[in-house]
């Protein structure tokens, strides 16, 4: 009879519309650490969060060490050693790391003063104890986002914590980190931890968890023993089918320079420069990658190549025109088409309903748009229910569907539906995928392959390596607002482009300053 | 030199109402809640002094200013209590909700006025607040207690920690075990306390009664004295300073000579105009706690 | 049970004018408590409303149609303001200055009216024209500076108001023949009166504006519903970073919004000037209609046909403020219920609280049902 450190029952959640959690049971033993896997939207961060008194489950029981528990607030789960390491961290940006890790709990002095100097005592201690570097006295906004996720575990060793989940941690990290944070799991649970680990990275899985719980759609599929599973069988189990690893795609056929991007430097709001002295081509006919860690740079060159920010120096050439300075309308005119990384922020009027989005760049244009300004709407819904069709858009009133109502996967059909449809000549596309089931994954590669092979040039920013491998032809690393090496896709490795996102450039590896065209692409 | 010195009380008697109500309103954005109603807090609080001090004159002289400032202040309190409901239970629009209650304060103030005096503004009172050491009022006392008081609490104290985390990242704050709806509800009734408390101070004086519409805008100007201050109590007290500065100036230019032949509208307009410059020149939106105006939902990692 | 079936709650909840309805309802029901509750007779409130609406005296068996005349005339400023506020609405932007920007309309039609050419028609279509040109500089102003300076237009609009009001006073002061209340009589020819309307009415003050308002009601409409202006307002409206990314401009947008809501203030104001007066007035304090303006739009729902409602049942409110005077009520209830009902509609996202918790929980059956 082993020892359950967690035992979840039943449990049930639901949302408006959807069934989040459906009579899931878990079970976790004492000290060992355990994945919980799934895809976007499968539910295992609902499940975790009702375990730490986030939400409230709409139904099932949990045992804590055997003994029923009511988790209704953060307050309940610390005070029965459960603690959180967020995906987005709860961290105070203006606040130090002692403040951060203190909030909620402060040391006070006599007179009930907050007691910033034991505290900060306290936290060195810690941090020492459990080999957890970080600086006491700096503020959040200033450190690395490694050091972050420290303050954010620290945070619950601090409140002593037994049981530690950690939510999708490594999306975040470069790869030196992701090893580092391996190493931390080691050494917290040779300290007598439990640890749930939420993910959807197999490999991940693989190097660090003992058994693994895999959840689809809300429902439990199976927990196996993780030494025991292949990747495949478990990428099986997550999905429902067999997954293809491998996208098929022809050899590229390269034309002329589209885009052609010279010592660029672009400046973020802190007054940094996020990007330094960047150059990049893009052929027509290729699909160029930018593998890199979330900010270092990927936002402000995509901003800058589609207008949305003006850089402080350098230059953009579209086929030979200078559009550095243009406004966006000008750059859509010329064919720039643009996939946008935060398709609620920056892609779609949730609001305005399907037909309406799908013209959203060309409302002013005939036929859309007539005399005296007057728009066409017959015609605009007429242009929506091609590109329904065409693309496979699923939108339960047809054009006159919401956007808010429509699931994520089709939000972003509708949005690479409205950019291809204009045939862009450049199609920027920044983290297509996120979030999406395979499903709509799987279909949005392929219509990024096609325009490839239409004969555009796409540039692809992702934070998923495997995408940018799967999909490009040649792969840039970007690090700290540079690029360190540019490669051809064929033949290289994830080590290898790894450790240039982490800024090492490999022996051998040509400077993609001198001469324009790197390792490939010549005409 | 001595005309400045001169001026100086009266720039404390129009800054400290300006002083007390912009605290109040950096409390309450500290928190992550807007409050735009802050004008008619004012007025609220005006009202209930002006009517405590004219019903208490005569029985209870002396006492009679004091307690007239504590109605202010708990009247204040009593109807933020409408747009802290409204903001952080309902999560509502807090700019539509405040404005609404802008809107009531004239409404209801001459109504209860209509009722008890029957006329369109309170009876007056016979002696407001008298000016002690130096002709400086007491409530420039009470506004720099208060000044310190806020921010001995917001920086030294366990719960200033809370509050303002609140109003950066509620998320944050929610993990940390703190309630989140609680410390905005206490931080948008503290509010309207001041609010109100800097209502009566005003009417206590500035004038001799309360009447419609003479607040004229110091509630807004406070809050713009919050931003120009960048929600840092030294910041708003010097922005209040200033604010009152052009106030007071408006009313007094009559002692310049020069000055005499410019139309008196023109000083009329300098408050508003200064506030105006200072928002556009310094618009420290930058500095804003990240969460203010935003309705606190509650959610998952 | 069929899943997706609204009850009728929901149903209401989810109607924008149905809410706007229930807002108004509560707000009278309120004010009638509060009438009560000072011990006064809350029928003297509806007999008035009622005289106003249909012109008959109750109390007295009479009938006047001078005061169905002066419900339309106190409507339409504030039809023009609350289009003033909602048009700005529409476009994310919240304008509470259409007071000075009626101000600012006022003022440069009394102008007009006094200085300028003492042509029949042309005088007073260059009045009210100047008065919408000088009302939307006035509003755009406010534009620029958001959209540039991020500078909040909550602030910045009530700042302009008290400007514009010590201006106006200094400016009008300036015509010759000004004392400190009024200036010279206008013209015939700058005043918007209509013969066949004051026959109609008994006399009463309603007059061209009437037929201004109407025409700025449905100019409304055309411009936001209709035409790729209206569309790339209402895009800015809902998500600025988004309609920015579509190749809009979002500054020029932001301006040319608060420009035209100025317009439909500043229209107020010349409409109010020009047609309820003979004379230009030295301004003592704010008329007011602004600030209503903002519940009626809010009322309307920011929509032509909503404000047109919501500014004549404003008007109503405001046209009974002497007859009830006149029976012992106090005016100031109106006030209160406009003010209840601006608190009231802010609520609104409680309505959709409701409407989440009960969907969730017929989800929740439907859910466990399927097992």
């Amino acid at each position: 009879m082993e020892n359950h450190a967690i035992e979840m029952l039943g449990i049930t959640k639901v949302f408006p519309g959807v069934v989040a959690n459906d009579d899931i049971t878990l079970r976790v033993r004492e000290n060992e650490v355990h994945a919980l896997l799934g895809e976007n939207g499968a539910g295992k961060s609902t499940l975790m969060s009702i375990l730490f008194g986030l939400y409230e489950a709409d139904g099932g029981r949990i045992l804590v060490r055997g003994k029923p528990a009511t988790i209704r607030d953060p307050n309940d789960a610390n005070a029965l050693g459960i603690g959180m390491v967020h995906q987005h961290f709860k961290l105070v940006h203006n606040y130090t790391v002692t403040e951060n890790i203190v909030l909620g709990l402060e040391p006070r002095s006599r007179a009930g003063n907050v007691d910033l100097a034991s505290a900060g005592k306290k936290v060195a201690a810690l941090s020492s104890l459990y080999n957890l570097d970080v600086d006491p006295k700096a503020r959040i906004e200033t450190i690395s986002v490694g050091m972050q996720q420290r303050v954010e575990i620290l945070k619950i060793l601090y409140r002593d914590a037994d049981i530690l989940i950690f939510d999708e941690p490594t999306a975040v990290l470069t790869p030196q980190e992701v090893d580092e944070l391996m190493g931390i799991l080691k050494r917290l649970r040779a300290e007598g931890k439990t640890i749930v680990l939420i993910t959807h990275k197999l490999g991940e899985i693989k190097s660090a968890a003992d058994r693994c719980t895999v959840l689809r759609r809300g429902k439990v599929i199976g927990t196996v023993d993780v030494a025991a599973t292949s990747e495949e069988r478990m990428a099986e189990m997550m999905v429902g089918r067999i997954v293809q690893f491998r996208i098929d795609k022809g050899a590229a056929r390269i034309g002329p320079v589209v885009l052609s991007v010279r010592g660029l430097t672009v400046r973020n709001a802190k007054g940094f420069a996020a990007l330094s002295d960047f150059d990049l081509e893009v052929r027509a006919g290729e699909v160029v990658g930018i593998a890199g860690v979330d900010g270092n740079g990927q936002t402000e060159l995509i901003q800058a190549i589609t207008g949305l920010t003006e850089p402080d120096s350098g230059t953009i050439l579209l086929k030979g025109r200078d559009i550095t300075r243009m406004s966006i309308r000008e750059r859509i005119a010329l064919g720039v088409g643009h996939v946008p990384e935060d398709r609620h922020k920056h892609g779609l009027v949730l609001k305005f309903r399907l037909d309406e989005n799908l013209a959203l760049k060309t409302f002013g244009r005939p036929p859309f748009s007539g005399a005296l300004g007057l728009l066409n709407f017959r015609k605009i819904a007429e242009h929506a229910l091609e590109m329904i069709r065409q693309f496979d858009i699923r939108a339960g009133e047809g054009p006159a569907t919401k956007a808010s109502s429509m699931s994520g996967g089709n939000q972003q059909k509708a949005i690479i539906a409205r950019e291809i449809d204009l045939s862009p000549e450049l199609l920027v596309v920044a983290q297509p995928t996120r979030g999406l089931d395979v499903g709509a994954i799987e279909y949005i590669h392929k219509r990024i392959v096609e325009e490839r092979d239409k004969g555009r040039a796409v540039l692809l920013v992702s934070l998923e390596l495997d995408e940018v491998m799967a999909l490009c032809d040649r792969i840039a690393a970007i690090s700290k607002g540079r690029i360190v090496g540019i490669v051809d896709a064929l033949g290289a490795s994830e080590r290898e482009i790894g450790a240039m996102m982490g800024g090492h450039r490999a022996p051998g590896q040509t400077d993609p300053g001198a001469g324009a065209s790197g390792t490939g692409g010549a005409a | 030199m001595n005309e400045i010195l001169n001026l100086l009380p009266s720039v404390l008697m129009m800054a400290s109402p300006i002083l007390i109500t912009a605290l109040g309103g950096m409390i309450s954005e500290r928190s992550g809640v807007v409050n735009i109603a802050l004008e008619g807090l004012m007025a609220f609080g005006a009202f209930s002094a002006a009517t405590t001090h004219v019903l208490l004159e005569a029985s209870l002289p002396g006492w009679s200013i004091w307690i007239a400032l504590a109605m202010a202040a708990l009247t204040g309190a009593l109807v933020s209590i409408v747009h802290a409901f409204a903001s952080v239970t309902l999560n509502a629009d807090q700019v539509i909700s405040g404005t609404g209650i802008n809107l009531l304060a004239n409404g209801v103030t001459v109504f209860l006025c209509q009722v008890i005096f029957h006329h369109e503004r309170t009876n007056s009172f016979r002696q407001g607040m008298t000016a002690g050491w130096g002709g400086i009022y007491p409530t420039a006392w009470i506004a720099l207690v208060l000044l310190v008081a806020v921010w001995y609490v917001l920086y030294r104290r366990p719960f200033g920690l809370r509050l303002r985390a609140c109003g950066e990242h509620p998320q944050a704050a929610a993990s940390a075990g703190i309630d989140v709806r609680k410390m905005r509800y206490i931080a948008v009734i503290a509010s309207g306390a001041f609010g109100g408390l800097a209502g009566g101070c005003l009417v206590l004086t500035q004038t001799i009664e309360y009447k419609e519409n003479m607040i004229n805008g110091a509630g807004f100007i406070a809050l713009a004295a919050v931003s120009f201050g960048r929600w840092l109590p030294k910041g708003v007290a010097g922005a209040a300073i200033l604010f009152g500065a052009a106030v007071a100036f408006a009313i007094y230019v009559v002692n310049i000579e020069f000055l005499r032949r410019l139309p008196p509208e023109f000083f009329s307009i300098l408050p508003y105009v200064i506030t105006l410059v200072t928002l556009v020149a310094f618009s420290g939106k930058d500095y804003a706690p990240r969460a203010v105006g935003q309705p606190y939902e509650k959610s998952g990692s | 049970m069929k899943a997706g079936g609204k009850t009728f709650l929901e149903r209401v909840a989810s109607s924008n004018p149905a809410i706007s309805a229930l807002v108004v309802l509560l707000g009278f029901l309120c004010g009638t408590l509060l009438v009560i509750a000072v011990g006064k007779d809350p029928l003297n409130m509806y007999r008035a409303i009622f005289q106003v609406l249909t012109g008959w005296d109750l109390t007295r068996g009479t009938w006047n149609s001078r005061y169905i005349g002066e419900w339309l005339v106190a409507s339409v400023p504030l039809i023009l303001c609350g289009l003033s506020m909602g048009f700005a609405a529409r476009t994310g932007l919240f304008n509470i200055g259409g007071e000075g920007q009626y101000i600012v309309g006022l003022t440069a039609a009394q102008f007009v009216a006094l200085l300028g050419p003492q042509v029949p028609v042309l005088h007073w279509i260059l009045a009210v024209t100047a008065a919408m040109s000088a009302a939307a500089l006035w509003g755009g102003i406010v534009g620029y500076l958001k959209a540039r300076y991020s500078v909040s237009e909550v602030v910045a609009t009530i700042m302009m108001n008290y400007i514009a009001f010590f201006a106006s006073r200094y400016l009008t002061q300036l015509i010759p023949g000004t004392n400190t209340y009024k200036t010279p009589n206008f013209p015939e020819t700058a005043r918007l009166a209509n013969d066949w309307l004051l026959d109609l009415t008994n006399k009463s003050r309603l007059n061209n504006g009437l037929f201004i308002a109407l025409l700025a009601v449905l100019f409304f409409w055309f411009i936001m519903e209709k035409t790729r202006t209206g569309f790339a307002l209402r895009a800015t409206g809902f998500n600025k970073d988004a309609a920015r990314y579509g190749g809009i401009d979002v500054t020029k947008n932001l301006v040319l919004a608060m420009a035209i809501s100025g317009m439909f203030a500043g229209l107020a104001g010349a409409i109010v000037s020009l047609g309820s007066f003979s004379y230009g007035r030295v301004l003592g304090g704010m008329d007011g209609y602004g600030f209503t303006g903002i519940a009626v739009a809010l009322v309307g729902n920011s929509t032509a046909p909503g404000t047109l409602i919501s500014g004549l049942l404003f008007g109503m409110l405001q046209s009974a403020q002497p007859l009830m005077q006149s029976r012992q009520i106090p005016k100031e209830v109106t006030y209160i219920i406009s003010g209840l009902v601006v608190v009231f509609i802010s609520l609104r996202a409680g309505f959709g609280l409701i409407l989440e918790a009960r969907s969730k929980q017929r989800a929740r059956k439907e859910a466990t049902r399927d097992e």
